[in-house]
């Protein structure tokens, strides 16, 4: 018998995901689950689930999960930090549950510099509805409440969640990072690492924002996706680091 | 005893602390006791009242309703208008005539004239007017003892602000002796 | 301990504190502000946590997830408040984490008013947010009341796995009694379910959660919430059945309106007219055995419920007299709380004497 060269990382479970072929969900759980495993921290995690296409990431990631009402993932985070300061909060929230309803709450949770880690999926639309309008549908971009394109003039502009988060000083760590190809799924990777070794230090709030596809909703296929995302996604939500309190 | 006693004025003149040290000293002597204030934006600068009801049975409603006061002290015009007709028959009236120029109306109870504020500042403080207030209550109404008063003064003040006991309690005096 | 003067707010916080509450987030609104206030001093003072939330949303959901760790925690707001935490609260009562809630009524609708009202009855004892679900609700009458409850709120919560809710109103909240806050003997029970980092594998992962997307999953969580809610009904109803000795008339009132009755009572027992007073201490579970019981009286002639709102609770007299004796609604609106004159007025009018 040869020593196996790959094996999934303990922090997922064996439960099938539900999420759509060529969804990059899957690559996020995975660098999320493998960064917790590697520093050694998943007797202590305690996970909470969006209400969004990842509604079910409380079957998947596994440890102690909560599943939290729409948006208000930040806010039990802060509960469950308060009360098990030694544990390992992460939030794993998508667009529109974290820049839309829940815009409030993970503001605050930054201001108060709360220490836990917030994981943003940003794939400018809404999955588990059916493909409406996210506060991240690019301009000109279609979904079935902007029909026609999103208009700025009925629709407003679409929402830099990174940017936004690197204003509050309670912010110890904030970037932006994609998992359209292997060099970017590297640094996603260092930087939702870099999230939970701050954690563990004791700092303030790390926000990572994951630039993520949507085949099923977009109308196109998991390559042309891939594509869009470099040359629609990105120009507008450039990548990097917004922030890096431990870099300063 | 039974005594419901609604007190009113300005908010600054101290209402709601003369209730609060009438209900401490009647609750030291073992009474039962409540102290109900009206709360709200009238606190700022508005008439505000407190109602304290003092009893040696359990407190039914804490509201003092038109009619049942024992006693109704007015600290200021608009509550001399608003709650005179609170007082029950045979019930006493405790007007500050400082500011007041107007007389009850009421022939069926007892009204006294207390120049509160005046009195106040012959003590070099006319924040003391609420203490000269309930003094002179307390000597028409006898409902604590004047030692436990005193008690109370001590423990509200006490070793923070001493130079403040010996002040309230000569306020007291003052209205009790104005009131005799 | 000897018997201090404390007001409503800050004397159920303390109350709070000595049952084991060691995590507080709130928001500040009239007339409840000196709950969080309360809490903000004496929380650091006994190693406990308070946070002031950005919006009572936030508040509850910190609720959710703090309570979720299996800690004593609780928050508190009054009415325009409360109808925000009402989506928080459904989650918490479908994920079956014990959890304490505070409703210092105030008047409605919307923004309302600051002074006291009971209007908040239906959202108290129906369920309040979206869903099948009840929370056990104590309507305490004084203060001391409200703090003895408040030891049997967090201990009914976690026995049962529920939302308990000590449902007061502004004047409860802003009157000062004497009140002693007894020590409580906090028992703990079972919270393997909790999530506290998965370091324990004896047990399996801990998943708090309000999702069940197929029938068959949902259908099992609804019948087992039925089942505990029933359970509760027949464990856990207080009430006080007052000079219940063959009244001729019985009033129903609940928290602070029940001492305005029990004023008319003695005024009427001046008068020669016997009326008893049934007081629900818990509104839900309602206590319709008291009133199944008074109907059957053969000297009781009629039931007067007496509130502040807008014949909230003369639902629940109706379905406890079942149609046995005539139910009539004595109310006020608008925050004017009754006076024991007019509820005399009422049952004298009852009696036909005017």
């Amino acid at each position: 018998m040869s020593e196996p060269v790959f094996k999934k990382t303990s922090m997922l479970t064996d439960a099938p995901t539900h999420y759509c072929p060529g969804c990059t969900h899957g690559i996020i759980h995975r660098l999320v689950a493998e960064s917790i495993e590697e520093l050694g921290l998943s007797d202590r995690a305690i996970g909470i689930a969006p209400v969004g296409c990842s509604v079910f990431a409380y079957r998947y990631f596994n440890c102690d999960m909560q599943e939290a009402a729409h948006g208000r993932a930040p806010a039990a985070a802060t509960g469950i930090k308060r009360a098990v300061p030694n544990s390992i909060v992460f939030t794993y929230q998508g667009d529109g549950d974290l820049l839309s309803i829940g815009n409030c709450e993970v503001n605050h949770a930054a201001a108060r510099g709360e220490k836990i880690c917030v994981f943003l999926i940003n794939n400018a639309i809404y999955g588990m509805t059916g493909g409406q309008m996210a506060p991240t549908t690019l301009i000109g971009m279609k979904s079935t409440t902007s029909p026609k394109g999103r208009d700025p003039e009925v629709n407003g502009y679409p929402m830099r969640g990174a940017e936004m988060l690197a204003t509050h000083e309670g912010t110890y760590y904030a970037a932006r990072v994609a998992v359209n190809n292997t060099k970017n799924i590297l640094a996603a990777k260092k930087a939702i690492k870099k999230a939970f070794e701050y954690q563990n230090a004791g700092k303030g709030l790390s926000f990572v924002e994951i630039l993520s596809t949507c085949p099923t909703n977009w109308g196109l296929s998991p390559i042309e996706s891939l594509e869009f995302l470099e040359n629609k996604m990105m120009p507008y939500y450039p990548l990097g680091v917004l922030k890096d309190k431990g870099a300063e | 005893m039974n005594e419901q006693i609604l007190i009113a004025g300005f908010g600054g003149q101290g209402v709601l602390s003369m209730g609060k040290m009438l209900a401490e000293a009647a609750m030291a002597e073992g009474h039962e006791v409540s102290w109900l204030p009206s709360y709200g934006p009238e606190m700022r600068g508005g008439t505000s009242n407190v109602s304290v009801n003092i009893s040696d049975k359990p407190i039914g409603a804490p509201i003092i309703s038109p009619g049942d006061a024992t006693c109704v002290m007015a600290m200021n015009l608009p509550s001399l208008t608003k709650f005179e007709s609170f007082v029950k028959p045979g019930g006493l009236l405790l007007v500050n005539s400082s500011i007041i120029d107007k007389k009850a109306t009421r022939t069926d109870i007892t009204v006294y004239y207390v120049k509160a504020n005046d009195l106040a500042n012959e003590l070099g403080n006319p924040k003391t007017a609420n203490m000269i207030m309930l003094g002179a209550y307390l000597e028409k109404a006898k409902v604590v003892k004047p030692e436990t008063m005193l008690d109370q003064l001590r423990a509200v003040f006490g070793a923070k602000k001493p130079q403040l006991v010996e002040l309230n309690e000569n306020a007291l005096k003052k209205g009790a002796d104005s009131a005799k | 301990m000897a018997r201090v003067l404390m007001k409503g707010n800050e004397a159920i916080a303390e109350a709070a504190i000595a049952a084991g509450c060691r995590f507080f987030f709130g928001y500040p609104i009239t007339p409840q502000s000196e709950v969080p206030e309360y809490f903000s001093i004496r929380m650091p003072e006994v190693g406990g946590t308070f946070v002031q939330a950005e919006s009572e949303v936030a508040a509850v959901n910190m609720l959710y997830g703090a309570a979720g760790t299996g800690v004593r925690a609780m928050t508190s707001s009054s009415s325009p408040g409360f109808s925000l935490k009402q989506e928080g609260i459904s989650y918490i009562a479908c994920a079956e984490i014990p959890a304490v809630v505070v409703n210092i009524m105030r008047g409605g609708p919307g923004l309302g008013s600051i002074q006291a009202s009971q209007a908040d009855y239906f959202q108290a004892t129906k369920g309040g947010g979206h869903g099948d679900y009840r929370l056990l609700v104590y309507a305490p009458a004084s203060i001391q009341e409200a703090c003895d409850l408040m030891a049997t709120a967090f201990d009914r919560s976690q026995k049962y796995r529920c939302v308990s809710m000590i449902l007061g109103d502004g004047m409860l909240g802003q009157m000062m009694e004497p009140v002693e806050i007894k020590p409580v003997e906090v028992k703990q029970y079972d919270n393997s379910w909790a999530t506290v980092g998965w370091a324990d594998k004896s047990r399996p992962r801990a998943v708090v959660n309000s999702l069940y997307i197929t029938h068959e999953e949902l259908g099992a969580v609804n019948k087992r919430l039925q089942a505990k809610y029933k359970e509760i009904a027949a464990n856990e109803v207080m009430v006080e059945e007052f000079n219940m000795d063959q009244p001729e008339f019985v009033i129903v009132a609940f928290g602070t309106v029940a001492r305005i009755a029990k004023n008319a009572v003695a005024k009427l027992k001046e008068q020669g007219i016997n009326v008893g007073l049934i007081r629900p201490i818990t509104v839900w579970p309602f206590p319709y055995c008291s009133l199944e019981k008074a109907a059957a009286m053969n000297s009781v002639k009629g039931f007067l419920t007496v509130e502040v709102s807008a014949g909230q609770l003369v639902e629940d007299v109706r379905l406890g007299v079942n149609g046995k004796k005539p139910v009539e609604l004595h109310n006020t609106l608008g925050s004017v709380y009754p006076t024991p004159d007019e509820i005399v007025e009422s049952i004298l009018a009852l009696k036909g004497r005017k």
